[in-house]
């Protein structure tokens, strides 16, 4: 649809181009993401929040065509939110992402956005969801976006079971720094969030407080 | 009594496509390009300061590589106190903006509160999504509401940021430069008004596809100021002096006449239409 040359405004989408990654531990999950919003060659938004909240411990993790994931997060949002009322209680994890995961798999032909689904709910605890072109699949982590080709061979072989909250924190801030570092489309700040039994917690570490590896 | 909720049996209408894409093989056969749709070719800005939005846009318009409206107005009116500037292709911006404009009076008729800006650029992202960005418009929303002054920025494909400064158009990369450069958050009105006269001009010199004039547009709590022409950057000085001589600067040394006789060879008398 996009192959012909027409005017700018129709090629130049604007994309998230980015690092996601998503994590669970015993008791709750750690969300990532980069910042940056490009729209072809030029950053548009280099802050943005690619965590989006779906419930109170339901997160997101955007990825792709901007205007799709948005657009997504928004409509599962209203769902969840329809849902939740109607089952008179919080709703689960799966259920959020079923939801994600309908719309990706109705319109997989239109659409260009990859949603990691992430949260705890009471009966299974915390739960990661992978989403991609209309699976749906409970992972113990996952990695999107166009960061996470460079970042595969390190959490292969950094991921160990049972890692503690502060690992897993860990564990992501050092993921997304190495994605940052390689992927020209991400960059900025990283977005990290905490979601257990207690709290949502929304952290952000900035350009030079991320960690550091080999750079010359 | 929600029908202006409903969506709209009117609106864009894409049926000239087709007819388009016939035309334009039976013209290129014969060697002619098709019209194109006239772009704004813009520089559009907007800042949060301490009392509220300044909304800042340049006054071009383009036709490819000609000015079609040297001092045309691309910040558009939606609510009282709620302004956007609209850059990409000029009717699609245009019209989005009197769209919404009808739709937030109705929403504010059927809610009886005043809109909220997140309220307009909802509507407006759900609309350009639904076009798939075929309507072109990348809008700036700014304005000040019950909750205090916010600003969007919407594009074509329907994808929106929430920012302090934003820049958009052909000349964004000049302008968001005089930006990250000198924004502070909660700044006072004339520094916040010489920033983004400062953007826009960057945007005015910078980029071929902007120029002309600034226009500026502050909206607080107490009301709106709609500064057209705020600045003219481009104007043309007056000029020192001039490179006239006086006559009898170069002296005449000698002067020769040399008459030439012409015979009248042949007379012929055309009559024109008189009436």
């Amino acid at each position: 649809m996009l192959g012909e040359t027409g005017p700018e405004w129709l090629s130049e989408e604007v994309k998230t181009g980015t690092t996601i990654i998503a994590i669970e531990y015993n008791g709750g999950v750690v969300l990532g993401s980069d910042s940056r919003v490009s729209a072809g060659a030029s950053v548009v938004n280099r802050v943005m929040n690619k965590l989006s909240p779906l419930h109170d411990k339901i997160y997101c993790a955007l990825s792709g065509s901007a205007a799709d994931a948005q657009t997504i997060a928004e409509i599962v949002n209203y769902q969840l939110d329809v849902h939740s009322i109607e089952i008179g209680e919080d709703p689960q994890v799966r259920s959020a992402a079923t939801l994600v995961r309908n719309i990706s798999y109705k319109y997989k032909e239109e659409l260009s956005a990859h949603l990691i689904v992430a949260g705890w709910d009471r009966r299974e605890g915390g739960q990661v969801f992978a989403t991609l072109n209309g699976l749906l699949t409970r992972q113990p982590f996952a990695v999107g976006g166009s960061g996470s080709s460079y970042v595969y061979g390190f959490v292969d072989a950094e991921y160990r079971k049972g890692m503690s909250k502060e690992e897993c924190q860990q564990f992501v801030a050092n993921t997304l720094s190495l994605a940052m570092s390689r992927d020209g489309s991400s960059g900025g700040v990283a977005y990290i969030v905490t979601i257990d039994e207690q709290s949502t917690e929304e952290k952000v570490i900035l350009g030079n407080d991320l960690p550091t590896f080999f750079d010359q | 009594m929600m029908q202006s909720l409903e969506p709209q049996a009117g609106g864009f209408n894409f049926n000239n496509c087709s007819r388009n894409s016939v035309l334009e093989s039976g013209l290129s056969e014969l060697g002619f390009k098709p019209p194109t749709a006239r772009k704004t070719g813009t520089t559009i800005a907007g800042v949060v300061y301490k009392d509220g939005v300044i909304l800042g846009a340049d006054t071009r318009a383009t036709d490819d590589m000609v000015v079609a409206d040297k001092n045309c107005m691309k910040i558009h009116y939606i609510a009282p106190k709620i302004y956007c500037c609209g850059a990409g292709v000029a009717a699609d911006a245009e019209i989005t903006t009197q769209i919404m404009a009808s739709n937030v009076e109705l929403h504010m008729l059927n809610t009886g509160r005043p809109p909220l800006v997140a309220m307009v650029t909802r509507q407006l992202k759900q609309m350009l999504f639904r076009y798939q960005g075929h309507v072109g418009s990348s809008l700036i929303v700014g304005g000040v509401d019950v909750t205090g002054p916010h600003l969007y920025s919407v594009y074509p494909h329907g994808s929106y940021d929430k920012l302090p400064f934003l820049t958009m158009g052909s000349g964004a990369a000049a302008a968001v430069s005089v930006f990250e450069d000198r924004f502070k958050p909660k700044m006072e009105l004339e520094e916040a008004k010489q920033l983004v006269r400062d953007a826009i001009a960057a945007g005015i010199f910078c980029d071929l596809g902007s120029g002309s004039n600034v226009d500026l547009c502050v909206i607080t709590e107490g009301g709106v100021d709609f500064l057209r022409g705020y600045d003219k950057p481009t104007e043309k000085g007056q000029r020192g002096g001039q490179y006239r001589y006086k006559p009898g600067t170069t002296p005449v040394l000698t002067k020769t006449v040399t008459p030439l006789t012409l015979d009248v060879v042949d007379e012929s008398v055309q009559t024109m239409e008189s009436t």
